[in-house]
């Protein structure tokens, strides 16, 4: 019972924010909308932790299954991708490498200023 | 024997679930990232339907209540950026500066390339939300109107790039603090790099599992914003 009350909280967020998504003129994902939504009611204790914190690391940690049935998905282009793999996989990891330098670099240079006016 | 199938709704859910655990079990055997059970499955399931014949929407009308559940699942990422609030809140210039810089790394380096080479817009649309979390990444290629299967692949490319090469790639660009390490190592890998900063260390475990969530959000935002402009 306890999990059905915790999903049925998870299902509420998940339906305000196809609500959201419907009524709002922006391209975000309806998911992410309730991903935002379900943050700001945990902040404001809305919902307490405890009321959807199994559920989600339930959910969370068989994360992968969820993905499967839009990733076979792919065999119905099959004829628009196989010119463009190893372009495709190229593109993939540079722009890895690149994002991790990126990040990492703005990173340790903003710590860097902000720890040198804190010892101001 | 092609219409029980095309009247179940069960094939597909059992399918799925059972093609998971198997590649699960492969994972939990030889614990490469390169094994990952949602690529192991994903192949493994367009094989067997190829063989029998079954089309993808016989398998996808009982498929799609797990499919559908990605909405659920990305709400419960709530939970996790919960726990890292405070994390978040003392580091917050940090997180958000580089982790905007490195989404419109990612997006320029996508677009130059593809052009470069030549790829196909819907392909590339595929990708250029690959860097962060599966749930998010899917709602960015739909909104783009690209490839779902194209995103997956590309989403654990980068993943299992993270534990591969990021402690290097890192050492050389001379990243050394730790909350910039698992910044970088969350933002590029998501999951599966988080996995691999876990090993290094605490905080870099904490940044890089923070970044998974915050990288999702921004690129959510800022995606439909560059293509606008770049058209």
């Amino acid at each position: 019972m306890k999990y059905f009350k915790q999903f049925g909280i998870i299902a509420g967020v998940s339906f305000a924010g196809e609500l959201l998504y419907a009524l709002l003129p922006f391209p975000i994902p309806a998911s992410v909308y309730g991903l935002v939504l379900m943050v700001l009611l945990l902040v404001t204790h809305v919902v307490k932790l405890e009321m959807v914190e199994e559920t989600a690391d339930f959910f969370i940690s068989m994360m992968g299954i969820f993905f499967v049935p839009s990733s076979v998905g792919l065999m119905n282009s099959m004829d628009i991708v196989k010119g463009s793999v190893v372009q495709l996989l190229f593109m993939c990891v540079i722009s890895t490498i690149v994002v991790m330098i990126v990040t990492g670099l703005v990173a340790q240079f903003i710590m860097k200023i902000t720890a040198k006016k804190e010892e101001k | 024997m092609q219409e029980y199938f095309a009247n179940s709704i069960f094939f597909g859910i059992f399918l799925t679930i059972f093609m998971y655990q198997i590649g699960a079990a492969i994972q939990k055997k030889w614990p490469l990232p390169i094994f990952n059970p949602l690529l192991i499955s994903m192949f493994a399931i367009i094989g067997i339907l190829v063989v029998t014949k079954i089309p993808y929407e016989t398998y996808e009308q009982g498929a799609k209540f797990i499919g559908n559940l990605l909405t659920p699942l990305t709400v419960c990422l709530a939970v996790p950026l919960y726990r890292q609030l405070k994390v978040l809140k003392e580091n917050i210039a940090a997180v958000l500066i580089s982790i905007i810089c490195g989404c419109l790394a990612h997006i320029a380096t996508m677009l130059v390339l593809a052009k470069v080479l030549g790829v196909e817009d819907v392909l590339r649309n595929s990708v250029l939300g690959k860097s962060v979390t599966t749930a998010i990444a899917l709602g960015v290629t739909n909104e783009l109107g690209g490839i779902q299967g194209i995103t997956i692949i590309g989403v654990v490319v980068a993943g299992v790039m993270g534990p591969l090469v990021g402690p290097t790639v890192l050492r050389l660009a001379r990243v050394k603090n730790p909350v910039a390490f698992g910044l970088g190592m969350g933002s590029a890998s998501h999951a599966i790099g988080t996995s691999k900063a876990l090993e290094i260390g605490e905080v870099e475990g904490a940044m890089s599992s923070l970044a998974i969530v915050v990288t999702g959000i921004l690129t959510v935002i800022i995606v439909p914003i560059v293509m606008n402009f770049a058209g």
